[in-house]
C-alpha cells in the first residue's frame, strides 16, 4: 500500500439554514481545500462525495446533483454513504483510491443540507426505523440516543453533571472556529442541566443542532506531497466496522463495533498502547454522552472512566488528552457527513499546526478521527500522523 | 457571510446565513415541494408469524440451535452464525427493562405535554438482553427504572390487528418475580 498524505482542507459556515445550495457549498468547500494545498482542480484525479441521508436534501441520488459542485465532472466520482459514519468514512474511501495507486490525489467532499427538510430534519429520520417491529410506535430519533445514554449511565452509575461536562468543554473550544454555529464561551453545567428535557436524559443542550455545511479534503501520495510540503501529514491508519440493526436484542453500554475500528486502524498505524502513543481525538459528538462513549469505545480509558477523566479536565484543550479540540459537533454543527471539517479536516489542522486559536500545545504527533451513526451500529476511525 | 481572513485554518468560513423565521414568512425566495409517497412493507415469513401469534396475545421466538440462543423479534436466520433458525418457541408476555426514556418529542420533533414512556424490554424466555421497544403504562415517569419487572397489557382481542401495538403497553408486575 502506498503512503497516504494531507494536503488541505476547506469547510464552510455551519448554520440551521445557509443560503447557497448544495452545489454551492460543496464548491466553497473544495475551493478553500484547493486553495490551501496550493493546487489547481486539474491536478485533482478523483473524487469522493460523502453525504448522508438523500431524505435530507430532498434530491434523490444527490451524490450526482453535488458533483458539479465538487469539479468531478469527467472524472472518476463516486458517492459514499453510512449515514452518521460518513464523515470519516468519506475520507477512508479517499485513502484507499491513493493507498491503491489508482489516484495520485484525490479530493474528498462532504456535504449536507439539513435545513431543506420540514418541518424538522427529524421527520426525514422516520423511515430509518423498522417499519413492522419499531415504526407503529412512531418513535423519534433522538429516543434511541436516549435509551442509549440511560443504558450508559445506570450501568456505569454515571451522574448528568459529568456527561453535561462535555458540552461546556466542547461549546467553549468552538469559540476560536469561524464556521462555529453554537460557540459559548460562558455556558455553564447548570445552563446544560436546566435546558428543556427533550427525551429523558436528554436535554436540549446534550444535542448538536442540524446543519448545512460542507467541507473538503486533499490526499496525494508521498511522492506529490512532497512538491507542496516539507513537513507533510499522513494518514496511518484507517478502520470500519458495523453491528446488527437488531439493537435490542445487545446491550448498548459500549459499543464494540467502535472498538473493532479502532483495533483495525491502531493496527494499521502500528499502534500498540493507544493512551500513551495518541496525544489529542476527535470522537464523534452529536449526543454529550456520545464523546465519553466513543472515547471509551476508542480505548482511550477503561469502560465508564471518560466522564471521570473529562470532570478532572484531562480532555481539556490543553489537558493530557485533548478531546474535541475543534469544538466538535455540538459546538461546531452537526451537517451529518459535513462533520470531516471537525473529525478528519481539524487532525489535519492541528497536526500541521495551523490551528490557530484553537491550535493544541505541545506540537503533537497523533490524533484520532471517529464517526458514528446509522441505528447505533457503525463505527468509523482514522488515526493521522505528522511525518 | 464572515469572509473575514483570520489566523489559523479555516481561515476563513464561506457561506450566508438565512433565518428560518425568514424563510417561513417568504421574505426571502424558496422554493417549496412536498412528496406524497405510501408504501405496503412485506412482511416476510418471521415477522408475519410474530404478529399473528401477537393478534392471539401470544408472544414468540425463534431458536437458533447452533448459537443456543432463543431469538426475539423472531428471525428466520441468526445473524450471529448465519444459520437458519431452528424453531418457533412461545416466550412469556413478561421481561425486564433494560433501558428506557421519558420523551417530550413527537416523531417531527414537535413538543408533546405528556411524555411518552418508552424503552426496551428483554422478553422472559428469550436469551438474556432479547427484547424489543414499546410503551410503559400504569406506572408514574418516576417509578420506571432499570430492572424493573415489567407485564404485556394486551388491547381486547377484538381491537387487535396482528401489529406491535396488540400489546398496548408494559405495567408494572407487582410481585416482581416470573408468574
Amino acid at each position: 500500500m502506498n503512503k497516504v498524505a494531507v494536503i488541505g482542507g476547506g469547510m464552510t459556515l455551519f448554520r440551521r439554514h445557509l443560503n447557497e445550495t448544495g452545489k454551492e457549498l460543496s464548491f466553497l468547500a473544495s475551493k478553500m481545500a484547493l486553495e490551501e494545498a496550493g493546487i489547481q482542480n486539474s491536478d485533482i484525479d478523483m473524487v469522493v462525495m460523502g453525504s448522508a441521508p438523500c431524505a435530507f436534501d430532498g434530491i434523490h441520488m444527490k451524490g450526482e446533483n453535488l458533483l458539479d459542485g465538487t469539479g468531478a465532472k469527467n472524472k472518476p466520482y463516486v458517492r459514499v454513504f453510512n449515514g452518521g459514519g460518513t464523515g470519516v468514512f468519506a475520507p477512508i474511501a479517499g485513502w484507499w483510491h491513493v493507498a491503491s495507486g489508482v489516484a495520485d490525489v484525490a479530493m474528498v467532499v462532504c456535504e449536507e443540507k439539513m435545513g431543506s427538510c420540514y418541518p424538522h430534519p427529524q421527520t426525514a429520520f422516520q423511515t430509518i426505523w423498522d417499519p413492522i417491529l419499531d415504526r407503529p410506535l412512531t418513535p423519534n430519533l433522538v429516543w434511541l440516543f436516549a435509551m442509549e445514554m440511560n443504558r450508559y449511565m445506570t450501568r456505569h452509575n454515571i451522574k448528568k453533571e459529568d456527561i453535561a461536562q462535555v458540552a461546556v468543554k466542547n461549546k467553549r473550544n468552538a469559540v476560536g472556529h469561524p464556521c462555529a454555529q453554537l460557540p459559548d464561551e460562558n455556558i455553564t453545567v447548570e445552563d446544560v442541566l436546566n435546558s428543556e428535557i427533550m427525551a429523558w436524559p436528554v436535554n436540549l443542550l446534550d444535542i448538536s443542532p442540524p446543519s448545512d455545511g460542507a467541507s473538503a479534503l486533499i490526499l496525494c501520495s508521498e511522492e506529490k506531497a512532497k512538491e507542496f510540503t516539507d513537513d507533510p501529514v499522513f494518514v496511518d491508519g484507517v478502520g470500519w466496522n458495523i453491528d446488527s440493526t437488531m439493537w435490542t436484542n445487545r446491550d448498548l453500554y459500549f459499543p464494540d463495533y467502535v472498538a473493532n475500528a479502532a483495533k483495525m486502524a491502531y493496527k494499521m498505524a502500528g499502534i500498540k498502547d493507544p493512551r500513551k502513543e495518541i496525544d489529542f481525538a476527535e470522537p464523534y459528538d452529536p449526543f454529550t454522552y456520545k464523546e465519553l462513549h466513543h472515547m471509551e469505545g476508542l480505548l482511550l480509558c477503561d469502560k465508564g472512566e471518560a466522564p471521570v477523566l473529562t470532570r478532572e479536565g484531562v480532555t481539556e484543550r490543553d489537558g493530557d488528552l485533548p478531546i474535541c479540540p475543534s469544538g466538535g459537533l455540538l459546538g461546531v454543527g452537526n451537517p451529518i457527513a459535513a462533520t470531516m471539517g471537525q473529525k478528519v479536516c481539524e487532525l489535519y489542522w492541528q497536526l500541521a499546526g495551523k490551528a490557530g486559536k484553537r491550535q493544541i500545545p505541545g506540537d503533537p504527533q497523533v490524533g484520532v478521527g471517529q464517526a458514528w451513526g446509522d441505528i447505533m451500529q457503525m463505527g468509523t476511525v482514522i488515526v493521522l500522523r505528522r511525518g | 457571510m464572515s469572509d473575514t481572513k483570520i489566523e489559523g485554518q479555516p481561515g476563513y468560513a464561506p457561506g450566508t446565513h438565512v433565518s428560518g423565521r425568514d424563510i417561513r414568512d417568504k421574505k426571502i425566495p424558496y422554493t417549496w415541494w412536498e412528496v406524497e409517497a405510501q408504501y405496503a412493507y412485506s412482511l416476510g415469513p418471521a415477522n408475519a408469524r410474530f404478529l399473528k401469534e401477537l393478534k392471539e396475545g401470544k408472544i414468540i421466538g425463534r431458536t437458533c440451535k447452533k448459537c443456543d440462543r432463543v431469538l426475539v423479534p423472531p428471525r428466520m436466520f441468526c445473524e450471529w452464525c448465519y444459520s437458519p433458525t431452528n424453531e418457533w418457541v412461545y416466550l412469556k408476555d413478561t421481561g425486564t427493562v433494560e433501558t428506557f426514556s421519558i420523551s417530550y418529542l413527537d416523531p417531527d420533533a414537535n413538543r408533546i405535554e405528556e411524555p411518552i414512556l418508552v424503552g426496551v424490554v428483554s422478553i422472559d424466555g428469550a436469551s438474556p438482553k432479547h427484547g424489543f421497544m414499546h410503551y410503559f403504562g400504569e406506572m408514574k415517569p418516576e417509578e420506571l427504572h432499570i430492572g424493573m419487572r415489567v407485564k404485556a397489557v394486551w388491547k381486547p382481542e377484538e381491537e387487535r390487528t396482528g401489529s406491535v401495538r396488540d400489546i398496548k403497553y408494559f405495567k408494572p408486575l407487582k410481585d416482581g418475580g416470573d408468574e
